[in-house]
């Protein structure tokens, strides 16, 4: 190893691809930037930790969610569309559920309540003063989605098993939209406020600043993480597993080796829709407010975390979550709020172009 | 069909296997118990359940009418214009007679239907290049068309900040931006799967939007600073943000207006002779005042429209029958085939990405470039699903089935939903002498009264959100087609490979245009 070859690997870098030198070429002047800016004291070192801690809340929820889209993608073979919808149907039945339940006795009548228009003042759902109306309603968000997935399945994609990807893709974003809009017609598109009262939060203090974490973000957390390392165990330890990555990686020898397909689709769907059902529930919990586009908006962000991480692994999507979060946040160091998705969405079309197997390419670890 | 009759074997098996048949068929027991009603005299209103039941019955044959013309037509134009025509008769009856609509508010209607059909139509022609004939699966349709668009209104716009430069220039400019950034897209399209190409694109799409949406660029490009450098200075060209920003003004009001920004100036003498001509017209069925100015002007640029989507289909007709258009589809059918026999697929692909984008940004520059005013919500996702299920209606692959398609979708699927929310209280009102009365507010408002058996509480509430119901109505409508019928009403066709008609006049009998129908485009 020596100072030639590293020039010569660089020399070749520039010659052969030279796009992805620029793009290298870039991303150190980025970080030189933000030394700089953090050397000038123009960037504060705790609003930097504080764009990295946000980043990773939002960053674990797209991962969770980008699990279930990743197997979806390996296992059923096509980019799912309505998975964000997913999201929004989990969040939207399993809040209905959590005002019902901490509403219940109050005066509040049981219509503002399943329509979330009761004042979220007087519900008052914390997860310190009604832990067991956020821990309930998060079981019904992950029931309900998982119903509504195999429903669909059922209906939808069952018929079309053998139809290519892009056939099954077009009917994902037809799904997509009846979901959305069956939400709108019952729950109208006005934002509801969720969470009120006080919630518990400590600042932690750093360098030259303090960084807020409250109680929200840290269940969204705890949860997100148990749920993750759950899914973990179910694939590691069980044969489902095992049966999941020969789906993936060829469908008809998986068949006549005997393994029942249809069963480890329906598993797919099951943890995926759970998954998304609950990640739905954190991030309204964790924002206190959400509208019929929730999962929508945040599917281009999930689609960017699966595609980083490599599609049909599950650590690559939490990996790929993580990294999109923060790159989502951090991005604010530099651009205005109006960019931070654009940011995302460029770091993802970059790694399709440079490294479309994504961090954890060809090891399908699902 | 050519040459011979219509066989009678042709006819039954036209209805047992016809969606169109299917529907007829169901207005006609719709037709036999509304006789039946009227006949009783229910409702008492005698009037009306005759004029209901004519109408049912012109529109049963429509579709029966629509039907054959669909399954045995050879000529591609009858078939356009036999579409158009029909829909036409249906929003004629039923704005004259249950809605009670004015000459003017008449004409309008038309008019508005034939510029959302036209503006559909070109759409879907333009991804008809991309997806029907070379299989690039372009999901940023919206995306293309806001940079056509933008464009046109920073150069050339009223605002103050646009440039100001002449409208052909504005034009022009937005057709090559739409193009240069079709050209960034296809970048990727030369390495990617079908599916990663449509994350890609509906993510460069969503790029587009934030970045016109973005109070940055509202009032001028910033300077661009890395590590304390200045790398572009500022450009005093915005894009409004949020607000939106203004479009040129119609050119088409040149022709009426002595100056068209400012209508006091006075009439020219074809203003003054057409507006005068339309305000004169007076239908002795409909009543009201003769066509307005602003109708007229407007029908005047629907028949601009028009001539556009004849030279979009005219030149894609071209390019399919070319030598160039042969080897787009020998890509779509098998890239590694058309590859080992020598094309460049890949320049092929970048030249074609860069068409169909320079179209779909004319076409928005035609649509929301005319309208005097255009934002970031214009360009949304759901804009492009549009033209794919418009796309996917017609038949992806045929330009034929593109326009009807585009037709189609505009005034059945887009327009039709809200024009049965105003027909529906018309007709119970007319027709059973019922009022609806004031929709529930919520949802539960709606649904609470069916333990009361009482479903109108819950149809006022459907039909108050009919707008909502028609994006489900959509969302169903793609599954069902993508599960029933992948090829929609013209993919079926077989398409000739040679650019000159191959058949022998002489033995070009027997079966129907279904089996070797021979449609180039």
């Amino acid at each position: 190893m020596g100072v030639s070859e590293t020039y010569e690997r660089g020399r070749r870098l520039l010659v052969e691809r030279p796009f992805l030198a620029l793009v290298v070429v870039v991303g150190v002047l980025l970080f030189l930037d933000l030394l700089y800016k953090l050397g000038t004291g123009a960037v504060g070192i705790a609003t930097v930790v504080g764009h990295v801690w946000n980043g990773t809340v939002i960053g674990l929820i797209i991962g969770l969610a980008g699990i279930g889209l990743s197997l979806t993608y390996s296992i059923l073979g096509f980019a799912n569309f309505s998975h964000g919808d997913y999201l929004t149907a989990g969040a939207f039945s399993g809040w209905a559920t959590s005002y019902l339940v901490a509403g219940l006795g109050s005066s509040a009548d049981l219509a503002a309540l399943f329509l979330l228009t009761a004042s979220p003042r007087a519900v008052g759902v914390t997860i310190a003063s009604k832990p067991l109306a956020v821990f309930l309603g998060l079981g019904v968000a992950v029931v309900f989605t998982v119903v509504l997935a195999l429903f669909l399945d059922r209906v939808v994609y069952e018929p079309m098993r053998d139809a290519g990807g892009i056939s099954l893709l077009i009917a994902s974003i037809g799904v997509a939209l009846a979901i959305r809009y069956a939400v709108v017609f019952v729950y109208s598109t006005d934002i509801r406020g969720l969470t009120a009262g006080d919630v518990p939060r400590s600042r932690l203090t750093i360098v030259d600043g303090a960084v807020v974490i409250d109680a929200h973000e840290v269940a969204l957390v705890v949860g997100a993480v148990a749920l993750m390392l759950g899914v973990h165990l179910l694939l590691q330890r069980t044969t489902l597993g095992k049966a999941m990555r020969a789906m993936a990686d060829n469908k008809d020898l998986a068949r006549v080796t005997g393994i029942p397909t249809e069963r480890v689709i329906t598993a797919t769907w099951i943890i995926g829709a759970a998954l998304a059902g609950s990640a739905g529930y954190l991030i309204a919990l964790k924002r206190g407010a959400m509208n019929y586009n929730l999962g929508w908006v945040l599917l281009l962000l999930i689609f960017a975390a699966v595609i980083l991480g490599g599609i049909g692994s599950v650590y690559g999507a939490i990996l790929g979550g993580v990294a999109i979060g923060v790159v989502n946040n951090l991005s604010l160091v530099w651009i205005p709020s109006d960019f931070a998705r654009v940011a995302a969405f460029l770091i993802m079309i970059l790694i399709l172009l440079f490294r479309p197997e994504g961090i954890y390419g060809g090891v399908k670890t699902a | 069909m050519s040459g011979g009759g219509f066989a009678l074997a042709d006819a039954r098996s036209y209805f047992r296997d016809s969606t169109a048949a299917t529907a007829a068929g169901v207005l006609a027991v719709l037709y036999v118990l509304l006789s039946i009603a009227a006949m009783a005299g229910v409702g008492g209103t005698v009037p009306a359940w005759r004029e209901t039941v004519l109408v049912f019955t012109v529109y049963a044959l429509l579709i029966v009418a629509v039907g054959m013309l669909w399954r045995y037509s050879r000529n591609d134009a009858v078939i356009i214009v036999g579409v158009m025509a029909a829909i036409y008769v249906v929003y004629l009856m039923a704005g004259v007679l249950f809605l009670g609509l004015p000459l003017n508010g008449i004409v309008n209607t038309l008019r508005r239907i034939t510029f959302l059909s036209a503006v559909y139509a070109m759409l879907v022609l333009a991804l008809n290049l991309h997806w029907g004939y070379t299989g690039l699966f372009n999901i940023g349709v919206a995306g293309f068309m806001a940079v056509g668009v933008y464009t046109m209104a920073m150069l050339s716009g009223p605002a103050d900040i646009a440039l100001g430069l002449p409208l052909p220039v504005g034009i022009v400019g937005g057709v090559v931006a739409a193009a240069l950034v079709g050209a960034i897209a296809a970048l990727p399209a030369l390495r990617l799967d079908a599916d990663y190409l449509a994350i890609v694109t509906v993510a460069l799409s969503e790029i587009i939007r934030l970045s016109y949406n973005s109070t940055v660029f509202q009032s001028s490009i910033p300077r661009l600073r890395l590590a304390g450098i200045t790398l572009l200075p500022s450009i005093p060209v915005g894009t409004g943000g949020g607000q939106g920003i203004r479009t040129p003004t119609n050119p088409v009001r040149a022709l009426y207006y002595k100056d068209p920004g400012d209508t006091s100036a006075g009439l020219t003498d074809l203003g003054e002779f057409a507006f005068g001509a339309a305000d004169g017209v007076s239908v002795t069925l409909i009543g009201g005042q003769g066509v307005q100015p602003p109708v007229v002007i407007a029908l005047t640029y629907v028949l601009v429209l028009v001539a556009f989507v004849a030279g979009f289909y005219w030149l894609l007709i071209r390019v399919g029958n070319s030598p160039f258009g042969r080897v787009l589809k020998a890509i779509r059918e098998d890239e590694l085939v058309a590859n080992s026999l020598g094309k460049d697929t890949q320049r092929f692909k970048i030249k074609t990405f860069m068409l169909g984008c320079a179209l779909m940004g004319l076409a928005g520059i035609l649509w929301r470039g005319s309208t005097g005013f255009t934002q970031p919500g214009d360009y949304l996702p759901i804009q492009t699903f549009y033209v794919f299920l418009a796309l996917i209606i017609g038949g992806a692959g045929s330009n034929t089935g593109s326009v009807v398609g585009g037709i189609v979708f505009a005034t059945l699927l887009f327009e039709g939903p809200t024009t049965l929310a105003r027909l529906i209280p018309e007709l119970l009102q007319r027709l059973f002498n019922t009022q609806l009365g004031s929709p529930p507010s919520t949802f539960v408002g709606a649904v609470a009264p069916i333990a009361q058996l009482d479903l109108t509480p819950l149809l006022a509430y459907s039909l108050r959100n009919i707008s909502t119901l028609r994006f489900i109505l959509l969302g169903v409508l793609i599954v069902y087609m993508m599960q029933n019928r992948p090829d929609g009403l013209f993919g079926h066709r077989k398409e000739v490979a040679a650019g000159v008609d191959l058949r022998r006049p002489d033995r070009d009998t027997g079966a129907g245009a279904a089996t070797d129908g021979s449609e180039s485009g």
